[in-house]
């Protein structure tokens, strides 16, 4: 589905893109894994499983093999972004986390 | 192949790293103006960084046969202190008629805050009467989303604004879309952690086409590179892409958005 949408066609084949990047994204792939093994290691698997930020990992890694999901990369974005619409009422002591904690701080 | 950055933050680089950009074929650099690390006390540090970006850069980039250009205006981080923010939005036109200042950037949010917004929107204010480019910064991370919507919904209530006119920066996957529909450039940074690597900023070229885009490095002082936008010019090449197309991102794009200001050339 995504080919539809593109402007500019890749001018490699499927073939030659597994070519050039399988083994560097085989690598990634290898990392994931062991970063959801070590929390599984760790002293308090429980409570980094309940952590918003691990929710929204795996919830993303679901969404990688989610064939309904056409363009993932956007999809995945998605997941991990705030879906409210309000301005909060103040950015003091607050960071970005990479996921929503569903927290709205809103107040405006 | 020459390209010029359109979003690098010299003032926290190294001397080395201009002879880099320098070998590298960046003979033209904008910097805008942005939160140095921590939240400054008062105007006057705002002074010292806004004399350092419009003097001291472009000599030091000079040393290299590096054009040097800025953006001047009050960042989205230290928008949150309304008190100082004012005093600097006061300074802003002495800076921004500097031979070397471009328009009113990086400005924009960060947690899409209350105060963030009315800093933002006096600043949309200001490059409407002044006629001034605008480089926006759009939120990290989780705020993205929401924050580049309601920045564009703030730019679109401003008529005096022409989308053009306006680049939105740190562009992903998921804004870019919306930044497009809605007529304005938009930039995609090259960070390899917070935000987009070269594989994917290409990608995006390809899904989403080379028209009104920007590609920077957008080097601080935290983790990023300030030859990324040379390793994503590879990344091109090694996927095929012809050198007319390559050119065209890396160096006429910028010029054009860049060159809507009359104090713009290239090095």
């Amino acid at each position: 589905m995504i080919k539809n949408k593109q402007q500019l066609p890749i001018p490699l084949s499927s073939s030659q893109i597994l070519d050039m990047s399988f083994l560097e994204n085989r690598a990634r792939l290898l990392e994931i894994a062991a970063f959801i093994d070590r929390i599984e290691r760790s002293a308090d698997p429980d409570t980094g499983k309940a952590d918003f930020r691990y929710k929204s990992f795996i919830e993303g890694v679901r969404l990688l093999l989610d064939d309904s999901a056409a363009v993932k990369t956007s999809r995945i974005q998605i997941n991990f972004s705030d879906p409210t619409t309000e301005p909060i009422a103040s950015a003091i002591k607050l960071k970005a986390h990479g996921a929503w904690s569903g927290e709205t701080n809103e107040g405006y | 192949m020459k390209v010029i950055d359109p979003h690098i933050h010299m003032v926290s680089r190294t001397t080395d790293d201009y002879l880099a950009l320098a070998y590298g074929g960046i003979h033209t650099v904008s910097e805008p103006s942005f939160w140095p690390g921590f939240d400054r006390c008062g105007v006057d540090g705002f002074r010292d960084y806004f004399q350092q970006l419009t003097v001291v850069e472009p000599a030091r980039a000079a040393r290299f046969k590096i054009r040097h250009f800025c953006w001047i205006g009050l960042n989205a981080k230290e928008a949150e202190n309304t008190k100082i923010g004012e005093q600097v939005l006061a300074i802003l036109p002495e800076y921004l008629d500097s031979p070397t200042a471009l328009g009113i950037g990086e400005v924009g949010l960060n947690k899409n805050s209350k105060n963030e917004i009315a800093m933002f929107e006096r600043q949309v204010e200001l490059a409407a009467v002044r006629n001034e480019l605008m480089l926006i910064h759009t939120p990290h991370l989780e705020d993205k989303l929401k924050g580049t919507r309601i920045i564009m919904d703030i730019l679109r209530n401003e008529p005096r604004i022409i989308p053009s006119r306006v680049l939105i920066d740190h562009a992903e996957e998921h804004t870019i879309g919306e930044i497009k529909d809605n007529g304005f450039w938009f930039g995609l940074t090259l960070y390899p952690d917070s935000k987009g690597s070269p594989a994917r900023a290409v990608d995006a070229i390809e899904i989403f086409g080379a028209d009104k885009l920007c590609i920077n490095s957008s080097a601080d002082w935290s983790v990023s590179d300030p030859t990324a936008t040379l390793k994503t010019v590879n990344e091109m090449r090694r996927r095929g892409h012809p050198d007319d197309l390559i050119r065209r991102i890396f160096y006429d794009n910028p010029a054009d958005f860049l060159g809507q200001s009359p104090k713009f050339s290239v090095a």
